[in-house]
């Protein structure tokens, strides 16, 4: 019997996978075994309790909707599809994603969006500790706030959070962006207030627009980013370390 | 005649001996540390302390180049779907493209191809001349994740996820700005000329317990056909490769203190972690109280130089080693032949291990358009095959010479040690004792 055959159709003919019923490896390998232009676009997950490593691996444009919260590195590596998780995701969530987007209804644990390349991943709730930590061209939108150590070494790419960031936010940052509307604890090492110009002004209307949120303005957020002092080494900057 | 007092003979310090002395004059005038490759430099015990007994009378050989003695070793069978069987239990280490030139990484994929065996990427990701001219390939999976991608993941033949090193257990890495050519630059999405950092710390998992769920994921995203192996520094070779075991590793590389192509302080290199020699019994009893010795597979990196040293620790219990540096002189680095211009930086031939400088005049590691050309990569990926042949077939004579038909048959039983300190880190016998250190009370 193939894998996959447990899994059921619902009225709106999207593929259901209940995680009661199949295990977390036939969800993984169905999904993996979508091919280009199937018709299987849609696709929900119930049940997922906490599972780790739910829809991790996913390189076809389908939407995939996870009815519960989730563990650690939900949607990892995720590449063009979107999966909106009707609930809160544990630690990692869309690490190293690589295109398509994410959305958690709820709260995201530690490390979201970790060493992300691309795409858009959005927590609708409150992030925690280390988001877009190492970030690599990921762009991420939290509206609840953000904790310590975010954007830890962020690469490239854009993380706009609605609320509050912890301490050290942008320790160590390269080139990524970060806007933040409501307090920073304290900036990290080599990370900087910055100007924030009409270009930038522009992108980030664009990000809140993708993100789906209205009624803010890119007029109420404060930009950061690299001092880029300490890029290249200089023992004289050894206290900033 | 007037008698003159005999002089004493000036006497230098053993404390403050020469280059320790032109090491404090060096820090004063710069106000930096020393950074540099090639891996622990101290005298350190190591495979040259044991030896093997060979044939007697109540231990009979096989007959050198005519009885078969096998050599081949499989890699990632417990729960991979996809295990690899190499024809040699030699690997090659993983080397950054960014570290080394893109044609060394060819020659380093040549070479092992030709010997049956694996090369393994680095800290750079993975390069079209890699994967393209290495017919197994170990994709590593580190701190910085710089250049990772799933579809390589799924294009490697296994993965390595690597928690430490041997040259640098704790430490994370830099790759200097002039090193930074626009093609390094884009694989790690950074921008050209400026200080590369590597993180000493993944940045979505801490401890043992979400080591393990970084497993499954990497797991699930390859459909469980990788082997995945995890790669720790020489620092508690017992625990570490207990806990890599609890985590669902196939395959734990376990790299001592000599690993030597990583470039960080001398002070680190030379202060912090334990000798290969020390790492290889504890790795090898964790293995063996968990009921896991053989299927989980051990490799050990760290200063192998040639088929003694390969013969030595399989009989400690170790499935294949990895080479690093040894791979790199087989490739031409450190050659006498440039001797001119390692004198122009300040060194010599045999000396030379500022390769993070990417001035390497062998063209090895560096990204200098000029000086990689020196690096044929078919003649360079002979010779490195030529190399691994005579270290297989060194093993192979040591084996036949104790009787046995495959090298990993070998056994601690089959070696002593010449010093107190290697019989004791490798639990054998002092040569011409029954005395193992640390064994029964004493």
């Amino acid at each position: 019997m193939p894998a996959t055959s447990k899994a059921t159709r619902d009225q709106s003919h999207a593929r259901v996978f209940d995680l009661d019923v199949m295990s977390l490896r036939e969800l993984n390998q169905a999904l993996h075994n979508l091919t280009p232009g199937s018709n299987e676009t849609a696709w929900e997950v119930l049940n997922p309790k906490g599972n780790h490593s739910v829809a991790v691996g996913v390189d076809q444009p389908v939407t995939i909707d996870v009815r519960g919260s989730v563990g650690y590195y939900c949607g990892g590596m995720n590449s063009g599809s979107t999966i909106t998780v009707h609930g809160s995701a544990g630690p990692g969530v869309g690490e190293n994603m690589m295109s398509g987007s994410i959305i958690i209804k709820g709260d995201a644990s530690q490390y979201a969006g970790a060493t992300g390349r691309g795409g858009l991943l959005v927590i609708e709730g409150n992030a925690s500790s280390r988001c877009g930590i190492s970030m690599k061209g990921i762009d991420i939108v939290v509206r609840g706030n953000i904790g310590h150590m975010s954007a830890f070494m962020a690469q490239s790419g854009n993380l706009v959070v609605l609320g509050d960031a912890g301490d050290a936010l942008g320790d160590s940052i390269y080139e990524a962006r970060l806007f933040v509307r409501g307090k920073v604890g304290s900036l990290g090492a080599d990370c900087i207030a910055k100007e924030m110009r009409p270009e930038h002004l522009e992108l980030l209307q664009g990000l809140l627009d993708r993100a789906g949120i209205t009624g803010v303005k890119p007029t109420e957020f404060k930009r950061y980013g690299s001092a880029r002092t300490l890029y290249n080494f200089n023992i004289d900057n050894a206290d900033a370390y | 005649m007037t008698y003159k007092n005999p002089p004493t003979t000036p006497r230098k310090s053993a404390t403050f001996d020469d280059y320790t002395l032109s090491e404090i004059r060096r820090a004063a005038a710069t106000g930096i540390y020393d950074i540099r490759g090639g891996g622990a430099k101290r005298k350190l015990p190591h495979f040259d302390d044991l030896l093997f007994l060979g044939a007697s009378i109540s231990r009979y050989p096989l007959e050198g180049y005519r009885e078969r003695c096998d050599t081949s070793v499989v890699l990632g069978s417990r729960h991979a779907k996809k295990p690899i069987e190499l024809k040699i239990p030699i690997t090659i280490a993983g080397m950054s493209f960014g570290s080394l030139s893109g044609p060394a990484k060819e020659a380093l994929g040549r070479g092992a191809t030709l010997a049956g065996t694996s090369t393994t990427t680095g800290d750079g990701g993975m390069t079209e001349e890699e994967r393209g001219h290495s017919k197994t390939l170990v994709y590593q999976y580190l701190p910085s994740r710089y250049g990772m991608n799933p579809r390589d993941l799924r294009r490697a033949d296994a993965i390595e996820v690597v928690v430490g090193q041997g040259a640098k257990p704790g430490g994370g890495g830099m790759l200097l700005g002039q090193k930074i050519s626009d093609r390094v630059a884009e694989m790690r999405t950074l921008p050209k000329g400026i200080d590369q950092r590597s993180a000493s710390r993944h940045p979505d998992w801490t401890g043992p317990d979400d080591l393990e769920i970084k497993i499954l994921e990497l797991r699930e995203i390859t459909d469980w056909e990788k082997p995945i192996y995890v790669k720790v520094g020489g620092a508690r070779p017992y625990y570490d490769t207990a806990l890599a075991v609890k985590a669902g590793a196939d395959v734990v590389v376990v790299d001592g203190m000599q690993g030597g192509t990583a470039a960080t302080q001398e002070v680190f290199i030379e202060n912090v972690g334990q000798p290969t020699l020390a790492c290889i019994r504890p790795a090898v009893q964790a293995l063996q109280d968990l009921g896991m010795h053989r299927k989980v597979q051990l490799i050990v990196s760290g200063g192998i130089r040639n088929g003694a040293d390969v013969a030595k620790a399989l009989a400690l219990g170790v499935d294949a080693v990895s080479i690093g540096t040894a791979a790199l002189v087989a490739l031409g680095d450190n050659d006498p032949r440039w001797e001119a211009e390692y004198n122009e930086l300040g060194t010599t031939a045999g000396a030379y291990d500022d390769w993070h400088e990417g001035r390497d005049p062998a063209g090895i590691t560096t990204q200098d358009p000029e000086l990689m050309k020196r690096v044929d990569p078919v003649a360079a990926g002979r010779r490195l095959a030529n190399y691994l042949k005579v270290m297989t077939l060194e093993a192979q004579t040591i084996a036949r010479a104790c009787g046995k038909n495959s090298l990993h048959n070998l056994e601690p039983e089959d070696l002593v040690a010449l010093t107190i300190e290697a019989a004791a880190m490798a639990g054998v016998p002092l040569a011409g004792t029954n005395w193992i250190p640390g064994k029964n009370g004493f």
